[in-house]
């Protein structure tokens, strides 16, 4: 029988690894995720988890381990935050064009200079091109749920995952998560079948210089230049939409707790102005929500649970009638806008009309804490604006004293 | 252990047609270095000469299941190797990590330094040409005093080279050992050992490289065993501590002779530039460190 554990969000998602099975994991530590390799390192060395745990000297380190782990049929695990996350850029990348199917939990948290160790999801949002698929989590029982679905989907696509969570506001929050029975688990989430297994007689070059344009093999076939490869990551990754989808789908028959809908929607169908957010800032912006309709404001909120690939068509049927939408972001493309402001608004455009007015609020960065009343000031700003020529070219600070 | 070359395994691991450079000294050596290790090995390896060495896709030269990573993440992908091997039950796959000096005494140190320290059981090479060869003889900390790079075209490199055997014996790992593409059978014999010793084990392997050191293609042979013969290189290993010279070397010790470094230096465009005071500190740096690998050999 499924249990109910008071977990903080780093105690969720290394018992979700352990649930996974997984085979190798090469973590460094980093603020606020450390929790999540110590918790796994104790899994490995009390003989709970039968896993290799590989203490690297570096997050680069890090994902070069799961990398080369993965390609020879591991299922590999690491976790990581900002400037951890930032140090592993390169093998990002690398990881997505070598469509190894690695699972990281990143608790978020803001960038430096100069030094934070808060949340804000600058370090997630700053890897939005790297050929990862990027999931977001509003509660610890979505941590749990999305690394046992992303090892599904990774699996599936060969792509790697994300799953990225509010660092402290998650990360270090106790909150109430069903742990599923580890049968459950596994007849979800069978063990990992390497695409091709290693054989010393038909030996392979992994990744190796890949020209301009196509050329024939060995047998004459012809076989993908280097933007073949790449376009089929795309492939990948925009295919990988409907698979979560349906994986979501199938969790929900496995543990009563369906994903498959890429949006978190509340109170939406009536709404005037609709709040765009992701992870623990939907919950927050929930609760404002409530505020404001008691205070006669119809509001509602669409919480994006899949940031990469992007669910345009979800987001375009969900914002196409709505008078005002604010949207709220833990990070900046700086000298523009929040990207996920400029995303929303893109997803919009060819709607001829049925845009709805579009306000972005930059908010909560390095840790300052977001409260109800805060995302109501961001309702009573946004409704201020009768008019696209009324609406700031700039993204609105919030809460920025000095 | 001795082989001569008529005892090697006939299988060959690199077909004809590498994209090396003519007169590359690299493919001499990972030829006899495959053959010492066999078909089970997974060899992983940063952009670098061996990266054209292995060819382009969709066709390759070589033989031998290979991991192409990152420059600085080497020891980190053996790592990833060692682990995911062991994990799925097959351990009786040898792991080859080998890069460049740029891959291992620059970029790549921090992750064989982490890979080191963990004992992680696997076989490095750091094949040295003394310079970034592939991206066109930028210098590398590897780059000896008095060298023309392209990045050190107009006032050669005044620093001496980094001592990085001696960084990687600090880390004392269970087989440590130098050797030299012109010496096949001093390699060969090194790499067999090597890969019945469980642990890390990290080989420096000297190889000339005409294109970057500016010599004649024909010379390649040659210019190695001058590096060796004028103590410049010197081949031995370190097996639990135990410090032994090998080959070449060894013989030298016995007999006493050595040539001058000047006759290894004359033949190298790179060194055109190199004041006689400098070839002079030069060749006291080789005699000083001659001595003492005499003296730690007990000769």
């Amino acid at each position: 029988m499924a249990r109910t554990k008071i977990l903080t969000g780093n105690e969720t998602a290394a018992l979700a690894a352990k649930m996974c099975r997984v085979q190798v994991v090469a973590a460094y530590p980093i603020t606020p995720q450390s929790k999540i390799p110590e918790v796994l390192s104790e899994y490995v060395e009390r003989g709970e988890l039968d896993a290799e745990f590989v203490r690297v000297e570096s997050e680069h380190s890090a994902m070069g381990v799961c990398i080369s782990a993965s390609l020879v049929g591991a299922r590999a695990f690491t976790a990581t935050a900002a400037n951890g996350l930032a140090y592993m850029h390169e093998q990002l990348h690398w990881a997505a064009g070598a469509r190894v199917p690695i699972v990281m939990p990143v608790t978020n948290r803001g960038l430096g200079a100069p030094w934070t160790i808060l949340n804000d999801m600058q370090d997630t949002i700053s890897q939005r091109d790297t050929g990862w698929i990027q999931l977001y989590c509003m509660n610890n029982q979505e941590v749990l749920d999305q690394i046992i679905l992303a090892y599904k989907v990774a699996e599936r696509v060969l792509v790697p995952v994300m799953v990225c969570f509010d660092g402290f506001r998650l990360s270090h929050t106790m909150m109430p998560v069903e742990i599923p029975d580890q049968e459950k688990v596994d007849a979800y989430l069978p063990p990992f079948e390497p695409p091709y297994l290693l054989d010393p007689e038909n030996p392979v070059n992994i990744n190796p210089v890949v020209l301009t344009d196509p050329l024939p093999g060995a047998d004459g076939r012809p076989c993908p230049g280097y933007m073949g490869f790449r376009r089929r990551l795309q492939e990948a990754l925009e295919s990988a939409l409907d698979v979560l989808l349906e994986e979501g789908r199938i969790f929900g028959e496995h543990f009563g707790r369906s994903y498959d809908d890429p949006l978190y929607r509340y109170r939406t169908e009536d709404a005037r102005l609709v709040f765009v957010a992701m992870g623990s800032l939907a919950s927050e912006a929930t609760e404002a929500v409530d505020m404001l309709r008691e205070e006669g404001i119809p509001a509602g909120v669409v919480g994006i649970r899949i940031f990469r690939p992007f669910p345009r068509r979800a987001l375009r049927e969900a914002l196409a009638g709505v008078q005002i939408m604010a949207v709220l972001e833990k990070a900046v493309s700086y000298g523009h806008e929040g990207a996920l402001a400029s995303e929303v608004k893109a997803a919009l455009y060819g709607l001829n009309g049925a845009q709805p007015l579009a306000v972005n609020f930059i908010l909560g960065l390095g840790g300052k804490d977001v409260k109800p009343a805060d995302v109501c000031e961001a309702a009573r700003r946004a409704l201020s604006f009768s008019g696209p020529g009324e609406v700031p070219e700039s993204p609105i600070w919030l809460s920025n004293e000095i | 252990m001795a082989t001569a070359i008529m005892d090697l395994p006939d299988r060959e691991y690199i077909l004809p047609g590498t994209r090396t450079c003519a007169g590359c000294g690299l493919p001499i050596a990972y030829r006899h270095i495959l053959k010492a290790l066999g078909p089970k090995t997974v060899v992983t390896l940063p952009a670098c000469c061996l990266t054209i060495l292995h060819g382009m896709y969709p066709k390759t030269p070589v033989a031998i299941n290979s991991v192409n990573n990152t420059f600085g993440s080497t020891a980190a992908s053996a790592s990833g190797l060692v682990a995911g091997l062991k994990v799925t039950g097959r351990e009786d796959y040898t792991v080859l990590a080998m890069a460049g000096d740029g891959g291992t005494f620059d970029m790549g140190i921090q992750a064989l330094s982490g890979a080191a320290e963990r004992q992680t059981n696997f076989i490095y090479v750091c094949y040295d040409n003394e310079a970034y060869m592939n991206t066109g003889v930028q210098r590398s900390s590897a780059t000896p005093a008095g060298a023309v790079t392209t990045t050190t075209p107009v006032r050669p490199k005044e620093q001496p080279k980094k001592d990085f055997i001696q960084i990687m014996e600090a880390h004392h790992p269970a087989y440590l050992a130098t050797t030299c593409s012109s010496y096949p059978a001093d390699l060969y014999n090194k790499f067999v050992k090597a890969k019945d010793i469980r642990g890390t084990r990290f080989i420096h392997l000297a190889v000339p490289c005409p294109a970057g050191w500016g010599f004649p293609t024909r010379h390649t042979v040659k210019m190695g065993r001058l590096a060796v013969e004028t103590a410049v290189v010197v081949l031995y290993e370190v097996e639990e501590g135990r410090f032994r010279l090998t080959g070449k070397s060894l013989n030298m010790a016995k007999t006493g002779r050595k040539r001058p470094v000047s006759e290894y230096l004359e033949g190298q465009a790179r060194f055109k530039k190199m004041t006689p005071e400098q070839v002079e500190a030069f060749q006291e740096w080789v005699d000083r460190r001659w001595e003492q690998l005499l003296e730690r050999a007990g000769l």
